[in-house]
């Protein structure tokens, strides 16, 4: 039986598999509308995120499962002071696998070694957010033909951002891919992570202004400042909104550029970028469900054996 | 110089870089087994200038000293048996530390749930770097 806590839990070739199963799913739909029929998911999340846990609903619907939970620690038995250990023990006997969002980093790892189904992390804390990263990958995959070969500029928050320490971690395993790391001062990316780039040979370039650096992308993902992740509200307030990305800084990129974005959006892409056909955003949302209803599927197989 | 006599089995641990004795003592729990222990701090060394050394009377097969290489990989450790030097230990990172040192990460899990094991895994042998098992938090020293 198998669980997913980091996108790098599978291989590149496992990727690969999963993806096809992904774009499978997108173009025959009603293959797979009864795959899960008589299946559980429960999603525990004990901390509200209406996004990921409504993609991961409506994966397990679209699948014909059913799908049960709770979408905050107050409405749940962790209000009482149980463990995830005990929870995960319980919810086991529930459901047939479980998506698992928590606050503290590594609970869902906590959980998967108690667990006796699959456990999918759905984000812990600042830590990892591995069906995010899948998603960005399967949309990239999709929308570009491959996952190398490219030059990637990230944007934003990249030091508390784990959607981007993720991808970094998952792009670095394919070919010749170029990383632009743009961000204030204050918020590049941690030294390990610069380190490792270094340590891998892989070719990077940190840089604070936006508008020098869009000519070369072929790849822009943003990011929104979080501040959940901020200790003082001063440092979030100034940073907030250090990058907008709009229409005029859109002339500058490449024809065939894509803009990312894990969502919510505040107010670093302004709307009246949405509508540009290189804004793959809410594509990527709806790649968001496929890549989940690929997992589930590839998790349930694995508890079968 | 101090003198102290001769063991019949344990261990000496030499050349230990002075004042780290102490934290060798409580992280090899010498301080709750009942064996005669020797500490000796800031003894002249020609290599180190000053060095601390520990003899520990007891059963060879008694201590882990994984956590040891943690410390300071360059502490000599011989084992004693029938008063001879019968082995001098290498000292090698282990590739986990359970409950040797803990994770100061507030997000981390094991910050709410005291009953876990606080587990580390060897992330950069070359480095000497731990990371937590649960949040990836590198370690700060033991």
């Amino acid at each position: 039986m198998r669980h997913l806590m980091n996108p790098l839990d599978f291989s590149v070739e496992e990727l690969e598999k999963l993806f096809d199963l992904a774009n499978d799913i997108e173009n025959n739909p009603a293959k797979y509308a009864h795959a899960c029929d008589g299946k559980i998911l429960a999603t525990c999340f004990y901390e509200p995120s209406t996004r990921t846990r409504l993609s991961f609903e409506s994966a397990m619907l679209r699948l014909g499962g059913q799908v049960l939970g709770f979408s905050e620690a107050t409405s749940s038995s962790a209000a009482k002071g149980e463990s995830v250990s005990d929870t995960i023990r319980v919810v086991s006997c529930y459901a047939d696998i479980c998506a698992m969002r928590h606050p503290k980093e590594g609970a869902p790892m906590v959980a998967a070694s108690k667990s006796k189904i699959p456990v999918i992390n759905a984000g812990d804390g600042g830590h990892q957010h591995p069906t995010q990263t899948l998603t960005d990958l399967l949309t990239i995959r999709t929308k570009k033909g491959q996952l190398g070969n490219c030059t990637i500029g990230l944007c934003g928050d990249l030091k508390f951002g784990r959607t981007v320490h993720s991808l970094i971690n998952a792009l670095v395993r394919y070919e010749n891919v170029r990383f632009i790391l743009i961000s204030p001062e204050e918020l590049r990316i941690p030294s390990y992570l610069r380190d490792k780039l270094t340590d891998m040979g892989v070719e990077f370039q940190e840089v604070i202004k936006l508008e020098d650096v869009m000519p070369e992308l072929d790849l822009l993902y943003m990011t929104r400042v979080q501040k959940e992740r901020f200790f003082n509200e001063e440092d979030y307030v100034r940073l907030k909104d250090f990058y907008v990305l709009n229409k005029q800084k859109m002339e500058n990129a490449k024809e065939d550029m894509l803009v990312l974005h894990p969502l919510p959006r505040v107010n670093e892409i302004s709307v009246e970028v949405d509508n540009d056909p290189r804004a793959v955003y809410f594509d990527q949302a709806q790649y968001g469900v496929y890549v989940r209803m690929a997992l589930i599927l590839t998790l349930l197989e694995s508890a079968k054996n | 110089m101090l003198n102290v006599g001769k063991i019949e089995e344990g261990f000496v641990l030499d050349h230990i870089p002075a004042g780290k004795s102490m934290s060798i003592y409580y992280h090899l729990g010498l301080d709750k087994l009942d064996c005669t222990v020797a500490i000796i701090k800031n003894a002249k060394s020609d290599k180190l200038g000053k060095k601390d050394i520990v003899k520990v009377e007891c059963d060879i097969n008694t201590l882990d000293l994984d956590v040891l290489a943690v410390i300071c990989h360059t502490i000599t450790v011989n084992v004693i048996k029938d008063g001879e030097i019968i082995e001098k230990k290498e000292l090698v990172l282990p590739e986990t530390l359970t409950n040797v040192m803990k994770c100061k990460n507030p997000r981390c899990i094991t910050s709410i749930e005291q009953e876990l094991p606080h587990i580390f895994y060897l992330a950069d042998p070359v480095k000497e770097v731990y990371r937590c098992k649960y949040c990836d938090e590198k370690n700060s020293g033991i």
